[in-house]
């Protein structure tokens, strides 16, 4: 097994695939810090100062105006309300909730990656394994070794792990070490606030504590990984059902975008809340943030997660071992 | 021939998708050292049967032994005396050719780094095996193919359409290394191709295939013999038909031209006793039947598609 996963990690390598995902994910960051660069300088000018608790109040006091407005929809005002409700308490307590420093850019850059970026880079890794041996046609090649066949799936699927993994690594040290540069490398010990649970509208704040922010950072991972494990098993699966690499893409990244615009318009149709790609934002639930559709939560987004990733892995062992290769 | 051991036995093997019967109790054996030719048009069933051999597909009913193991039930071990090329050798194009053999090396407990320098060295890569495959040409890519497929010591190599895309200098290349396999290493080889001349030229026995079944095995010798055919350019047509009728079987005849059976002891008197009568022979000539002619012949009728 160690033999196979050495061969799957052999042509992971030359295939460059690796280095394509570090140079986006670079290129990403560097976006995202020269952008919060200019969104601080340019905040800076309009008050004149640097103080975090007159911007906050700013917010408070805009978001309140726009409670106060007529024609904003009930969903919206409760979610607004929540907010509010959050940025005060971090008020009283004196707590910059954006402090810049790296640990802060990297904590909100996987906050904000995780629908999208993170399952897409997943995506162009993990399509290819299986489908592109396929299409090329070397599929022959590996079934017809004496090696049964669930075990060439399964060192594939050890090299989606080792892959998932590593993107999630390269995540959290690029997005360190490239904003670090920009505003500096401290601020781990940062308390942050987490514990927020949601009932009806109401943001209940009895379970609410306070961790610093490495540990906050390093549940964040772990829930990364969560979803990107669940997204390359199902990857895999279409992998191994498609021939064609970009029809495997093409899937995933009409599920995906369709996920994002779903969890922002699915609060009515409940049933919604069964589809992967509506449960991959649980970094919220820790963050305090608003689940899309009532009824779930961290424990149900992580179940509804790992039965599709199972599933996805069932499916397609049975499919690749029981398949006529032409 | 006969009292060699089997080396692979294949027994009423059928392949259905959905209803359509692709292959349709096929049966034979291939014996030890022997070169075992699959003719059949595009088609006819030699890839799905090819790659049913080797366990790509599992076959609807019917049994595939290897040196007594039953494919279906011990794939391991009935494999593993198996070398293969299911139609063109796919290799990973971005991993040199060494690299593609050490991918193959890894998947087979007990392949040394010798055994590598040694197929490498068996078909004449040593030059180009550290460059990437995608800059072989097509020649080479067979060769590596060959190489991969020579990698675990089978007794037993399935090649199908070995010369395809091959030059005429590749294509002899490759007849003589399989001859050479068969007869020196006593490897079994089973070549799959649409043409027979190459198959006519390395194959010892013969099984021809249309619309996925047997319709004869036999002796390539046998198999030749019964089929070659003397064409006599006559004029006058007339006269010479009913000379060359006496002696010989006429199987058509057209613009000038009789068909013959090729029967060597009679055509140098049918062609004195032609000459005497004043009948012009202008040409004599023995050619081996097309495909589609011995298509035509054995299945009475029935074209190629």
């Amino acid at each position: 097994m160690i033999n196979l996963v050495h061969n799957e990690m052999i042509k992971l390598v030359r295939k460059k695939r690796l280095y394509v995902i570090i140079a986006i994910i670079a290129v990403l960051v560097f976006l995202f810090t020269y952008a919060q660069m200019k969104q601080v300088e340019s905040m800076q000018e309009r008050l004149g100062t640097m103080d975090w608790r007159t911007e906050l109040q700013q917010e408070i006091t805009n978001t309140q105006n726009r409670l106060n407005s007529s024609g904003i929809s009930d969903e919206w005002r409760g979610y607004l309300q929540i907010q509010v409700s959050q940025q005060q308490y971090y008020l009283e307590q004196d707590i910059n909730p954006s402090a810049p420093g790296a640990p802060t850019f990297m904590r909100v850059f996987i906050e904000n990656s995780i629908d999208l970026v993170l399952p897409l880079l997943v995506v162009v890794v993990v399509a290819d394994l299986v489908s592109s041996e396929s299409s090329v046609g070397t599929i022959k090649m590996l079934l017809t070794r004496p090696v049964k066949r669930w075990r060439i799936l399964f060192s594939k699927l050890l090299t989606m792990i080792l892959s998932v993994s590593f993107i999630v690594l390269s995540l959290g040290f690029l997005s360190y070490a490239i904003s670090g540069a920009v505003f500096g490398y401290s601020g781990w010990n940062l308390p942050i606030l987490t514990g927020f649970a949601i009932e009806g509208e109401e943001l209940v704040t009895t379970n609410v504590r306070l961790i610093e922010q490495w540990q906050y950072i390093l549940m964040e991972l772990g829930l990364t990984w969560f979803v990107g494990i669940t997204v390359g098993a199902i990857t895999l699966m279409l992998s191994v059902i498609m021939r064609s690499t970009a029809a495997v893409m093409g899937v995933m990244l009409a599920a995906l975008i369709s996920g994002a615009i779903l969890s922002n318009m699915v609060s009515s149709w409940e049933s919604a809340k069964y589809f992967f790609m509506v449960n991959l934002r649980v970094t919220n639930y820790i963050s305090g943030m608003g689940a899309p559709i009532d009824g779930m939560s961290l424990g149900f987004s992580l179940s509804v997660l790992a039965i599709w990733g199972l599933a996805a892995l069932v499916i397609a062992f049975i499919t690749f071992t029981r398949k006529d290769v032409y | 021939m006969t009292d060699l051991p089997s080396t692979l036995v294949v027994k009423n093997l059928c392949k259905k998708i959905g209803r359509k019967e692709i292959i349709k109790n096929l049966s034979f054996e291939l014996k030890e050292g022997e070169v075992f030719g699959f003719l059949g048009p595009n088609g006819s069933g030699k890839t799905t049967t090819v790659r049913m051999l080797v366990g790509l597909i599992k076959p609807t009913s019917g049994e595939v032994h290897i040196y007594g193991h039953h494919l279906q039930k011990d794939f391991i071990k009935a494999i593993d005396n198996i070398g293969c090329i299911v139609e063109n050798p796919e290799l990973y194009p971005y991993l040199t050719g060494w690299e593609n053999l050490q991918q193959f090396a890894r998947m087979v407990p007990g392949i040394k780094k010798a055994r590598l320098k040694e197929v490498v060295d068996l078909v004449g890569l040593q030059n180009r095996i550290h460059d990437t495959v995608k800059t072989y040409s097509l020649g080479m890519r067979q060769r590596l193919g060959i190489a991969q497929a020579l990698l675990g010591k089978p007794k037993v190599l399935i090649l199908d359409e070995p010369t395809n895309g091959l030059d005429p200098g590749g294509i002899r290349e490759m007849r003589e290394f399989i001859r050479t396999l068969a007869e020196r290493d006593k490897i079994s080889i089973l070549v799959s191709s649409h043409l027979l001349s190459e198959i006519q030229l390395m194959c010892d026995r013969v099984a021809i295939i249309s619309k996925g079944q047997i319709i004869k095995i036999d002796s390539v010798e046998h198999l030749l013999a019964a089929q070659e055919r003397v064409w006599w350019t006559l004029d006058p047509v007339a006269e010479g038909k009913q000379i060359i009728s006496k002696t010989m079987t006429i199987f058509s005849e057209k613009e000038g031209v009789i068909v013959t059976n090729y029967d060597e002891k009679n055509i140098a008197s049918v062609n004195e006793t032609l000459v005497r009568k004043g009948v012009r022979v202008h040409g004599i000539e023995v050619k081996l039947p097309t495909l589609e002619d011995l298509f035509i012949e054995l299945t009475g009728g029935e074209t190629i598609d």
